[in-house]
């Protein structure tokens, strides 16, 4: 279908339905519009823009896959739409492109996501180890691997947008930190000069225990990142450490080795720059917090 | 959850705002045009199947040691060899009668529970069936049943954090075990070599050395096997042995962990059933090849 659609490109026409509307109410509206070689879902989309609906909202930015910004649904699935080729997509029938469903709409294409900012505000920031003078920092690459596969992540959210736990249980919201938050979370975790415990954290305070691992997260990553299988489950693994496992707890003992409780983790968080101050301040929400007891 | 709020800082916080208007049409429609509900099918339709045959053949309780036919073929379903049938007719060269004759309830039953367990508690079963049977979600960017039903809004969803799938945390201690099972069925592959006084290989051999291969792919390549062997450590570069174990053998069979779950659990099926028709005489002659 694809070398046909491409060959034959120049003269078709593209019905393409894009989201109208605001929170007071939208639509889909159609657009018809002649097909071009070589495009994108996101060029289409400008053509629109330029051609027949000035007013149109989308957000956008580099058009290359890196900033994130110009994620929505088409035809139903998660994407960025600057990355998504048309010849990828059967244009004998209409393509739907729809704001990220997952977040508020501000207007047409574009969503708000501050609860993603809220979320990265409270994560504790990283927590390095007291030096003595003249010591500097030295890592091993092998250590630092896993947590820069996490750095790649271009924060276009569509992998919190496609969680199920909070895109269709909204209320999870207050207790769920979401899948782009977890790879942050498993990044600090598992550096190698962080000083942080993060796993009660991870558990308690952002709900990592609501996810039930459908890999949707790692489905939609723009970046490829194996969100799920690299970031979320090593990180249940770690909490069954601190949480769940006797012979873990048991080891602690004869080790004498504290054991990774909500009060002990605060206590070793000494926290120097305003940031870490803040994050602090959440901190020392742990274990009071209502979401806590079930998590 | 609260938050820091970056314009305060002294000790205010801000909620996530929930509730507010969103974009597109509501999530019950589907906007997805691809059959996103083959995948759930299938595998319904697979887990479906094996559930029935692996009754079967637990509750079968007979025709699963080939020691008669002078072959050292003991069904995986039924290993380690508990009970007298697979000790005394043909000299199963493992343990057992582990059980007394006296037990008369098919010792499958006791010896299912462990990889029934370890695959129940898998992570990537639990993908398959939390997405297959319990649809939640069914697809990506379909909704959970029931979340979007105007009238009928499904409980609140708690995911993995409560009774009884709070239980899942034991995955490790069923991966404990799976390794036990694992090498119990090496043991089994091996003594599919002895035929009689001798050494030989029949098709059935190669059956067994096929189901250990794959039950040991599918058992390295566990999420908590990669855990415990190197990737819940954060210096991975103080430990060699764990890190090449964990980066060349873990992480590589955890990549194709999907793969080798569906392969091991019907090759283990296949062999469980070769040895019910070699046995039961629906097939007569097991083939030799040395």
């Amino acid at each position: 279908m694809s070398t046909e659609t491409a060959t034959v490109a120049g003269q078709r026409t593209l019905k393409m339905r894009l989201w109208r509307g605001d929170e007071s109410g939208g639509d889909f509206a159609t657009y018809e519009i002649p097909a071009q070689e070589g495009e994108v879902v996101l060029d289409v989309v400008h053509r629109i823009q330029a051609e027949e609906a000035p007013d149109l909202a989308v957000r956008w930015n580099c058009k290359a896959g890196k900033c994130g910004s110009c994620s929505a649904e088409i035809n139903g699935r998660p994407a960025l739409m600057c990355m998504t080729r048309m010849s990828t997509l059967n244009i004998d029938e209409p393509i739907t492109v729809s704001p990220m469903r997952g977040f508020p709409i501000i207007r047409d294409l574009v969503t708000d996501v501050s609860f993603n900012y809220a979320v990265a505000r409270r994560i504790p920031a990283f927590q390095p180890p007291k030096l003595a003078e003249g010591e500097v920092f030295r890592m091993q690459q092998v250590d630092v691997d896993r947590s820069q596969e996490f750095r790649k992540c271009i924060e276009c959210f569509l992998c919190q947008n496609v969680c199920h736990v909070i895109r269709d249980h909204e209320d999870n919201k207050e207790s769920f930190a979401g899948p782009r938050f977890f790879a942050r979370l498993a990044e600090l975790e598992m550096h190698p000069l962080d000083t942080l415990d993060r796993r009660r954290l991870s558990s308690e305070q952002f709900g990592l225990g609501l996810c039930n691992i459908t890999k949707c997260c790692t489905e939609v990553c723009p970046e490829g990142i194996h969100i799920t299988d690299n970031a979320i489950i090593p990180l249940k693994e770690r909490v069954v450490d601190a949480r769940f496992d006797p012979v873990a707890w048991l080891g602690r003992k004869i080790t004498g080795k504290p054991d990774p409780t909500p009060a002990a983790v605060a206590a070793s968080f000494a926290p120097e720059t305003l940031e870490q101050q803040q994050a602090a301040r959440a901190l020392g929400k742990v274990g009071s917090h209502p979401q806590t007891s079930g998590a | 959850m609260t938050v820091v709020d970056p314009a305060k800082p002294n000790m205010s916080v801000t909620a996530v705002q929930i509730g507010k208007v969103r974009g597109g049409p509501p999530l019950s429609k589907v906007l997805r045009r691809d059959r996103w509900w083959i995948q759930p099918a299938l595998i319904v339709t697979g887990l479906t199947l094996f559930a029935i045959y692996a009754t079967w053949a637990a509750f079968r309780n007979g025709h699963y040691y080939a020691g008669s036919l002078g072959r050292d073929y003991l069904s995986p379903f039924y290993s380690p060899c508990l009970a007298h049938i697979c000790s005394t007719k043909g000299g199963y060269s493992g343990w057992g009668p582990i059980l007394g004759s006296w037990w008369a309830i098919s010792p499958a039953l006791l010896i299912l529970i462990f990889p029934l367990g370890f695959r129940m508690t898998c992570y990537y079963y639990r993908k398959s069936y939390y997405r297959s049977f319990w649809l939640s979600p069914p697809a990506c960017a379909v909704p959970d049943a029931g979340s979007a039903k105007p009238n009928g809004r499904r409980k609140r969803y708690t995911g993995e954090t409560r009774f009884p799938l709070l239980i899942q945390n034991i995955h490790r201690y069923f991966w404990y075990a799976a390794v036990a099972f694992a090498g119990i069925l090496t043991w089994d592959a091996i003594a599919a070599f002895r035929f009689g006084n001798s050494i030989g290989m029949g098709l059935g051999t190669l059956i067994f050395v096929i189901n250990a291969a794959l039950i040991w792919a599918y058992t390295l390549g566990c999420h908590s096997c990669r855990h415990l062997c190197g990737g819940g450590t954060n210096r991975l570069s103080e430990h060699a042995s764990r890190y090449w174990i964990w980066k060349n053998i873990a992480s590589k069979l955890n990549e194709k962990h999907q793969l080798f779950a569906w392969l091991s659990l019907v090759w283990i099926a296949f062999t469980d059933f070769y040895i019910y028709m070699l046995t039961s005489g629906i097939i007569h002659h097991d083939p030799r090849f040395f």
